[in-house]
């Protein structure tokens, strides 16, 4: 069950990142062409139908997955950075800047992203950082804590006093012995957190504050494939299925990581070897 | 207990203090002409000095700071700029309308959650079972928005069951409650499964505990073992994952409101965002950000009320 879930999402992604990097090679029509058929239905040459102007919506879904993906690739390595190096910070010092630091994020938790995003709306005009700049501090408090949760138990395991006793420094001991242990928890939240911005991402666009137009978005092209939707369904359904299967494949990609990664565990070799 | 609530009580008023300083810090602090953002390049010089005198950006931000705290206490959030009227009346109407949107939303999605949820768990390896788990992470993956223009595209205006959007005003409950529908089966549906899959686990885990055992070794029917033994224990976490669901429901809330066109909330901020309407827009998100703390502290109280077993120190 658990390795089903795991190949289903691998091949979902596989789909998904593969059809927005043929976007790159190849597309079917210009995506800001305007005119031929307007909400012309799914036909060999427009395999997701045409919109309002008559652009196909493929080459459309192809193009706006660079901006959705872009923005939330952009954020989720602003909040991973960012809360790693705080939550580092926390868990090595230790004391009262760990305390600070995590009633900080606590607040952050609390504190609604859509919210913060609108008022960088207004403070940066229209575009994709203030949009970036929200969802990653969004981020921030889920990689700090993780961080300082794993360094908290972490630094009094036997490895590291071994470490010490050798003679190895603090930047040594962190970089060499404490990092690798980090890294599969990190991919599992990174994984986990690029869906959630992909959501987010397209929740925004959705409300008009992201890339102005005619850049396409997934979340853009819905808002605008929304309006007509009594003409033709198709420019309504294809970027949100998209989108949809992509956040799936990243949400069972995640699921499935933090089975095998847990060293505990040790399925990652069993899986790898199936 | 006592002396954690006391602490979480005495607490409170510095957490909203502190939001409403980050509120007014992020729209007064940062570098940049306030007044000129909010006119816009081309105005007149009147109107410029205008805003500069409604928003008193003359006087130093320390005391515009307490002069906002102190009209906070007050209940008077100071007037909208696009609008001409109070900000807190702004708010209060459009709260009549994203309350009960996030409530009806949340109603729905437990009536939905717990019966599919338990089946799921009393029935392993079920077509329940796999249904459920199957609807979970599609749930989890589908944006809210998109679900409530699939909803209003097929219900609406396909079938026309329901109206496609608008709200007529609490004066005609009925009539107001069909309207609500769409879009809180919108917000529901995806938290449906998550809290679907949060009460399959958790009674899975319960079921699982030799207390049951016992409780069937005595020969208690199979209905009682569930309804006294296992459900209690088990909606607990269930409750508490419900309740911080609020939150994000009334996050999503905003986005979908401006689907259906619903006079909440998240439509009264994205038109100050539209309008630049600084007072508008600090309030509401004071108001929003204020919800969602007492919202964590009613949880986190409830949590322990619920659970005996939990020792607040």
């Amino acid at each position: 069950m658990r390795g089903l879930g795991l190949k289903l999402g691998i091949a979902l992604l596989t789909c998904s990142l593969g059809l927005v990097a043929l976007g790159y090679l190849w597309l079917p029509a210009d995506p800001l062409a305007i005119g031929g058929d307007r909400f012309a239905p799914p036909s060999l040459r427009h395999p997701m139908g045409t919109d309002w102007f008559g652009r196909d919506v493929l080459a459309r879904v192809l193009v706006g997955g660079r901006t959705s993906l872009g923005i939330a690739l952009a954020a989720v390595a602003l909040g991973a950075a960012l809360g790693a190096a705080l939550g580092g910070l926390a868990g090595l010092r230790g004391g009262l800047p760990d305390e600070l630091l995590m009633r900080g994020m606590d607040f952050l938790l609390a504190f609604p992203p859509l919210l913060l995003a609108l008022f960088l709306a207004v403070l940066l005009g229209p575009g994709p950082w203030g949009i970036v700049i929200a969802i990653g501090i969004f981020n921030v408090p889920y990689f700090a804590r993780l961080v300082r949760g794993s360094l908290l138990t972490l630094r009094e395991r036997e490895f590291v006093l071994a470490a010490r006793a050798i003679g190895a420094g603090p930047a040594r001991i962190l970089l060499r012995h404490l990092l690798p242990h980090l890294a599969s928890p990190l991919v599992v939240q990174l994984t986990v957190s690029l869906g959630a911005a992909l959501l987010a991402e397209a929740a925004f666009s959705y409300l008009g504050l992201g890339t102005p137009p005619p850049t396409p978005s997934w979340g853009r092209m819905l808002k605008e494939a929304q309006s007509y939707f009594a003409l033709s369904p198709w420019p309504a359904v294809f970027p949100g299925l998209v989108l949809s299967l992509t956040v799936l494949g990243l949400n069972l990609l995640g699921d499935g990581l933090r089975d095998l990664l847990d060293p505990r565990l040790g399925r990652l070799t069993a899986w790898l070897r199936s | 207990m006592g002396s954690y609530f006391l602490r979480k009580l005495i607490t409170l008023p510095l957490t909203i203090l502190l939001i409403a300083f980050s509120i007014f810090a992020l729209l007064s602090l940062l570098p940049g002409d306030l007044a000129r953002l909010v006119v816009g390049p081309e105005a007149s010089p009147e109107a410029y000095q205008a805003v500069r005198e409604k928003l008193q950006l003359d006087l130093p931000w320390p005391v515009r700071f307490g002069r906002w705290l102190f009209g906070l206490l007050r209940g008077d959030l100071g007037e909208s700029l696009s609008r001409g009227l109070p900000v807190g009346a702004l708010v209060g109407s459009s709260l009549t309308v994203t309350l009960p949107l996030a409530l009806l939303a949340s109603v729905i999605a437990l009536v939905i959650a717990l019966p599919l949820g338990t089946l799921a768990a009393t029935h392993p390896g079920g077509l329940v079972d796999l249904a459920t788990v199957g609807a979970a992470q599609l749930g989890m993956a589908v944006p809210e928005f998109w679900l409530g223009i699939l909803l209003m595209g097929f219900l609406a205006i396909w079938v026309q069951a329901f109206p496609a959007g608008g709200f007529p005003g609490w004066e005609r409950p009925g009539a107001a409650l069909v309207h609500l529908v769409l879009p809180a089966l919108a917000l529901a549906l995806p938290r449906a499964a998550y809290l679907a899959r949060m009460t399959r686990a958790s009674l899975a885990d319960v079921l699982a505990a030799p207390y049951i055992r016992t409780a069937r070794g005595k020969g208690l029917r199979e209905a009682s073992v569930l309804g006294r033994h296992a459900l209690r224990n088990a909606l607990i976490p269930v409750v508490t994952a419900a309740g911080l669901s609020l939150g994000h429901l009334l996050a999503g809330a905003l986005v979908v409101e401006n689907l259906f066109y619903l006079p909440g909330l998240g439509r009264l901020a994205l038109a100050a965002v539209r309008a630049r309407d600084l007072p508008l827009l600090s309030g509401a998100g004071l108001v929003v950000a204020g919800m969602m703390v007492l919202l964590n502290l009613v949880v986190d109280l409830a949590y322990g009320a619920l659970d005996p077993r939990i020792r607040y120190r």
